[in-house]
């Protein structure tokens, strides 16, 4: 695929890792006692569905970005997925979602249709912001997607706004919020972990530590690499998860989703993770702040072949069944890629439209 | 005399004023290690160390308040922001501290110091990365506000911002980081902050402008020029102090005006410019002064719309005709 993350690694690496290591004990989870090792088996199959289809998407988008289908900054998710994946199977359809310009893979994995999105990235007309927003401000009101933000930590006070208008209003629904370690240092991160505690709002803030910001490692921006440590300036609950395996994302974010849906309590969670792409399609993935062998060293814990390997573990996928699944995603992303190509650029009036609302009053 | 760019032009200027005086240091995100996000600090942090080319957490009100603080004392900093949009969370910084301090200290604590990045929008960038803040800025007494348009004004004007006893807000140009033009190397030349440049003279228009639409402007000049239109161009350079007497100076030669910005209309530098010739230069005036700049919108990412937003050459020459009644 050119882009350097492309299906021949991810095969690669999955057969690699069959042919020479040991099988994995079968995942614990915890999953309700009452699901059945189908059920389960079927989770893991959906999981590894949306890991993929986010992978698959956003190979397509560096393509697209390369040959200028795609404009503006560019921040890909790859490595990241198993965040998305599994914070959005233990939400609600009434729940929120609030996160950075980072954002294809949340989108996607929430359930915006990767043509819409690939319409907003290509700029057009059916784009899920109208082709008014592009790739950092993805929104889907039906699906409560409240946004991809430019500003590095501006967003983080609105889950503590969503999370306020849930308890205003009585329901039971949360809202998640997802911002980089490198946003923890930013004013608006303190602020609003202060009031989502002070308020008991039901919040999880889930921090993806992908190690840098932009090229800055987190060990010359943050004087306590120990970022989950500061829930507890907040009286808050924090915690720390291996994000590239799914299911330790799955376990975490459902306990944190039901404390804040049962208590009306927030959650800070940090999600140990690594960017295996650039911080933006100008930025070289290695190289310059850090070395081509900790990428490669961080790329073997590609949680998409994590998940792969447990499930070849319990006889669960078989080979056919893996390429019959990816090459599905790869399907809809075509699909997506010929949709946003053939959809209309916005209209020239469409320039006026939406700056304000026409107010009645 | 050489050929380098924009860029170039500003890393000479920070090399040069760095090795002149100790006390001033850069600081930003992503200035020393990386070399700058658009790398106007390149091999700054080899040449000066850390102490004087830091790094910063994405803290832009924090390193601000720093920078206002270490000036407070005697040093110089160079506050820079990755871009402009960044910088509005350091407002309160720039705008209620670095700006009122002498003020308010009756004259105790000066600001020598300068905030500095890159202004304005790039291509497709969307809505919260891409604004123009001058007008925001140059509102504020206490605060001097740059916009170099070329390398060689880039670089003499750095120059002087940082050898300043004041503020110095400076508005660089993503789009202009690549482009070039003469500078001299001549380590001692300066170019003041508060003076105009004309740089093109012509006697049927004027257009006042300043920063990226420098290069817009000598566009529409050229092309006019060749229906025989002789436009002059003012180049502000300096938003606040403004130099009035260049424009009138100017106006009594044309007595047509067009004021192009990058930014949006309302309040906008253009409005101020505006208002100074209507009321010193009106029985210069041949026609009511028109006004180019950004579509009222926030900026869309979409290529057409955002093409459709921004001021450009096919709009400035639109507005020309009509001061000289051709259209
Ligand atoms: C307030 C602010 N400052 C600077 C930037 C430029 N910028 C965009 S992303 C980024 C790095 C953020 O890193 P992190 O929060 O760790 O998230 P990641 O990009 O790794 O997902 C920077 C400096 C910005 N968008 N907003």
């Amino acid at each position: 695929m050119g882009t350097g993350t492309g299906g021949g690694r991810l095969t690669d690496t999955i057969e690699r890792e069959q042919t020479r290591k040991p099988k994995q004990e079968m995942q614990t989870t915890n999953e309700p006692a009452e699901a059945t090792a189908a059920e389960q088996a079927t989770l893991r199959k959906e999981l590894l569905r949306s890991m993929l289809l986010q992978r698959r998407f956003e190979e397509r988008c560096a393509e697209a970005y390369a040959l200028g289908k795609i404009g503006g900054f560019c921040h890909l998710y790859i490595g990241q997925e198993a965040i998305s994946a599994g914070t959005m199977s233990v939400l609600r359809p009434d729940d929120y979602v609030v996160t950075s310009y980072r954002d294809h893979g949340q989108a996607i994995a929430r359930g915006v249709t990767p043509r819409s999105v690939m319409s907003e990235l290509f700029g057009r007309v059916d784009g899920c912001s109208g082709g008014k927003g592009g790739s950092m401000h993805l929104f889907d009101k039906k699906l409560g997607f409240l946004g991809g933000h430019g500003i590095v930590g501006g967003h983080i006070p609105l889950a503590g706004g969503v999370g306020w208008a849930i308890k205003y209003r009585k329901g039971d629904q949360v809202c998640v919020c997802f911002f980089g370690e490198a946003a923890v240092n930013i004013g608006a991160f303190h602020e609003a972990l202060n009031i989502a505690s002070l308020w008991s709002l039901p919040c999880v803030f889930v921090i993806e530590n992908n190690r840098y910001g932009m090229g800055t490692a987190i060990s010359r921006s943050t004087a306590n690499e120990d970022v989950k440590a500061r829930a507890a300036a907040y009286r808050m609950l924090g915690e720390s998860v291996d994000a590239q395996d799914v299911f330790a994302v799955r376990d975490a974010m459902g306990r944190a989703v039901a404390l804040a849906r049962k208590d009306s309590k927030p959650t800070l969670i940090e999600m140990r993770t690594y960017r295996f792409m650039g911080h933006s399609m100008s930025d070289a993935a290695s190289g310059t702040y850090r070395s081509r062998e900790e990428l490669e060293e961080n790329m073997k814990r590609d949680p998409i072949v994590i998940l792969h390997d447990i499930m070849r573990a319990n006889n669960e996928l078989s080979d056919g069944e893996f390429s019959k699944l990816d090459e599905e995603q790869k399907a809809i992303c075509q699909d997506a890629w010929d949709f946003a190509d053939a959809s209309a650029e916005p209209p020239l009036e469409n320039l006026f439209t939406n700056v304000l609302v026409e107010s009645t009053s | 005399m050489a050929v380098i760019t924009y860029r170039e032009a500003l890393t000479q200027a920070l090399r040069e004023e760095l090795t002149r005086d100790e006390n001033v240091f850069l600081m930003g995100e992503e200035v020393a290690q990386y070399n700058g996000a658009y790398k106007v600090s390149k091999g700054l942090l080899d040449e000066f160390g850390p102490m004087r080319i830091v790094d910063t957490p994405i803290t832009e009100l924090g390193f601000a308040g720093v920078g206002v603080g270490s000036a407070m004392v005697g040093l110089r900093p160079i506050i820079e922001f990755m871009t402009w949009n960044f910088a509005l969370l350091a407002l309160d910084q720039v705008v209620n501290a670095a700006a009122k301090m002498l003020y308010m200290s009756g004259g105790q604590f000066n600001m020598p110091m300068v905030f500095r990045g890159p202004n304005g929008s790039a291509l497709q960038l969307s809505a919260q990365h891409s604004q123009a803040w001058e007008s925001w800025l140059a509102h504020i007494p206490g605060l001097k506000v740059v916009t170099p348009g070329t390398p060689a004004d880039a670089k003499g004007l750095l120059k002087s911002a940082i050898r300043d006893d004041n503020p110095v807000v400076f508005l660089e140009g993503e789009m202009l980081y690549n482009t070039k033009g003469e500078v001299s190397d001549d380590a001692d030349l300066l170019v003041p902050i508060g003076k105009a440049d004309i740089k093109r003279e012509g006697s049927d228009c004027t257009i006042v402008t300043h920063g990226k639409m420098v290069l817009i402007a000598l566009q529409v000049a050229e092309a006019l020029a060749k229906e025989n239109i002789a436009v002059e161009i003012v180049d502000l350079r300096t938003i606040r102090p403004m130099d009035v007497e260049a424009i009138a100076t100017s106006v009594q030669k044309t007595n047509r005006v067009v004021v192009l910005e990058e930014g949006w209309e309302m309040c906008g530098v253009g409005a101020q410019v505006a208002d100074f010739i209507q009321r010193e230069c009106f029985d210069d005036l041949d026609a009511p002064v028109i006004r180019v700049h950004q579509a009222d919108t926030p900026m869309p990412y979409a290529k057409n719309l955002e093409r459709a937003a921004k001021p450009d050459v096919p709009k400035a020459i639109a507005a020309i005709k009509k001061v000289m009644y051709l259209a």
